[in-house]
């Protein structure tokens, strides 16, 4: 068993000052090096907050976050991130969008003026891997919701990042494009096993993908429950038509329904 | 393809070229139709010179003055230019410093706001003190009327930047200053264009402000000297004149705009662009 890479001991966050919204309190999790986590639950429970925390955008209120052991107090500049939206850059090619990056990671951008060949081969692989090849040249105008998505993707991974954090990345996509996007996922995580952690409210989705699926509960967002994935990789959309497959998104929903049944009590 | 979808594609493709044709004309054929119904009713109710010169009367004028006309035209032409020019520096520096920071914006917009406020035309005396009688008051008038929608529009661009891209480029540690560089800028270009177009065309209204209020040199005092002298047709070569530059320079921008940030308007039209495969 690998050590923990990121170590979330007891956090809280609140928005806004003494009174302003309790977004995250008590929350505790753990993600070993190279592990694929899937954190779930309803919507405007904090899921959001917490990657901003792991990724130091903002600070914790209270309890401490951990990152590579290292405590989390500014941006770090080992994540890469993908959203919902795409936010491609309209005014530059793809390949000049993917690489972006590396223009601001201080390692690299030092290196990117000599080394530019490389990185730019480098680039156009990624770019292979997610199955945009020749696209580069192309501004993002020209490309449909699915291929900016992909292109999103390699952005966050351009400059290696031990550590993805991706947010809801595929929610704005139609069913089959966001199937087909859990595959290049999944080929990226086995090709160079960085440590992920994605926010979903897929449970298909945190299922297909996750080694370790987190149920968090409605606001104030903490971890209420976890599941281990047993199936064994590459999982194909035949591992989702499996009785086992089916029981596992059953008993996360019903996780999310009672975390929501919760949030109506109070 | 059948034939009968064939016919309705080059009947299709005749329509839009029709129609095109049409857009580009429009604009000279009201343009003269303008002047010629002006000219007809000016004959027809035998409206004097004096009221309403005709178009033909005003040629007249033009063509009689073309000297300091032109020479008027020059001197506004280039007070307008440098206190446009002015204002481009001034709206984009502090554009950039207002849109990146709430701090700056917070105590700089409300005094910005009042200043935009103050007819211009009111300020021109105070100018006259400060510079006396000469090209001062015309460039800092044009540069103090058009230098507002480029600070406005520039900081615009650089604050709406997408908060999930910022996040993007904070968590690989980016600092403000390269958020700025390469987001806000590139982003707050085409509000930048967008409001020269604006900004060049004010300017020009400012210059004449100036040149008419203190009637030292260019189309302002051109037009100011000859209402005194009631040579309504030389008046109207003015205006006119002044029309002509401010559409002139209103297109070298509009071309500028579309040579540089392109991708901003290509979005929309998308159909030179056949998905792989
Ligand atoms: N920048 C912010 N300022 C104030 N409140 C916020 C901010 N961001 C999120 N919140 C609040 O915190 C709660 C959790 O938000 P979020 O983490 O975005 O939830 P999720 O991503 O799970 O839908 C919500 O009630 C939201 O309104
Ligand atoms: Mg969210």
């Amino acid at each position: 068993m690998s050590r923990a890479f990121v170590e979330i001991d007891n956090v809280a966050m609140r928005y806004g000052g003494v009174e302003g919204t309790l977004a995250l309190e008590g929350c505790s999790m753990n993600v070993a090096e190279g592990e694929f986590v899937a954190v779930v639950g309803p919507s405007g429970c904090g899921k959001s907050t917490l990657m901003r925390l792991v990724s130091g955008l903002w600070p914790a209120t209270d309890g401490n976050v951990v990152v590579a052991g290292r405590e989390v107090d500014e941006p770090l500049s080992l994540v890469g991130m993908a959203f919902q939206n795409p936010t491609l850059l309209p005014w530059r090619r793809i390949l000049d969008n993917v690489m972006l990056p590396l223009e601001v990671v201080p390692a690299h951008r030092a290196r990117l003026r000599r080394e530019r060949p490389a990185y730019e081969q480098k680039a156009l692989d990624l770019l292979k891997l997610v199955g945009l090849e020749g696209f580069g040249a192309k501004y993002p105008y020209q490309l449909s919701g699915g291929m900016q998505q992909r292109t999103s993707l390699c952005r966050a991974l351009i400059h290696e990042p031990p550590l993805l954090m991706l947010d809801e990345p595929f929610s704005a996509l139609d069913v089959f494009t966001r199937e087909d996007l859990w595959d290049v996922l999944q080929q990226v995580w086995m090709a160079r096993k960085p440590t992920v952690i994605l926010v979903t409210h897929d449970l298909r989705e945190a299922a297909y993908l996750a080694d370790r699926v987190l149920v968090m509960s409605s606001r104030p967002g903490r971890i209420i429950a976890e599941r281990k994935v047993p199936f064994p990789r590459p999982r194909t959309m035949e591992t989702t038509f499996l009785p086992e497959f089916t029981a596992l998104v059953a008993d996360l929903r019903a996780y999310i329904a009672a975390a929501r049944r919760g949030e109506e009590v109070v | 393809m059948s034939a009968k979808a064939n016919a309705r594609l080059i009947a299709m493709a005749a329509a839009a070229r029709r129609h095109r044709r049409l857009q580009a004309w429009l604009p000279w054929i009201v343009i003269f139709g303008t002047f010629g119904l002006w000219e007809l009713v000016v004959r027809a109710f035998g409206i004097v010179p004096f009221i309403l010169p005709a178009p033909s009367d005003i040629f007249e004028a033009a063509v009689k003055w073309w000297k300091p006309l032109l020479d008027d035209s020059l001197q506004t032409l280039f007070t307008t230019l440098v206190g446009f020019g002015l204002a481009v520096v001034a709206g984009l520096l502090l554009g950039v410093a207002i849109g990146s920071s709430t701090l700056v914006y917070k105590g700089l917009y409300p005094l910005l706001i009042a200043f935009n406020s103050i007819p211009k035309v009111a300020v021109v005396p105070v100018l006259i003190v400060w510079f006396g009688i000469g090209v001062w008051p015309a460039i800092i008038t044009a540069f103090l009327i058009s230098f507002f929608p480029i600070l406005v529009n520039v900081a615009t661009g650089i604050a709406t930047v997408e908060p999930e891209l910022r996040d993007v480029l904070r968590a690989l540690g980016a600092r403000p200053v390269d958020i700025i560089r390469k987001v806000g800028l590139p982003r707050a270009m085409p509000y930048f264009f967008a409001s020269l177009k604006i900004a060049i065309t004010v300017a020009f209204v400012g210059s004449i402000i100036a040149e008419s209020v203190a009637p030292n040199a260019g189309i302002g005092r051109l037009m100011m000297v000859a209402s005194s002298r009631f040579d309504v047709p030389l008046v109207f070569a003015g205006l006119i004149t002044t029309g002509l530059m401010g559409i002139m320079l209103y297109w070298i921008a509009e071309w500028i705009e579309r040579r540089t940030t392109g991708w901003a308007t290509r979005s929309t039209e998308g159909s030179n662009f056949t998905p792989g495969g």
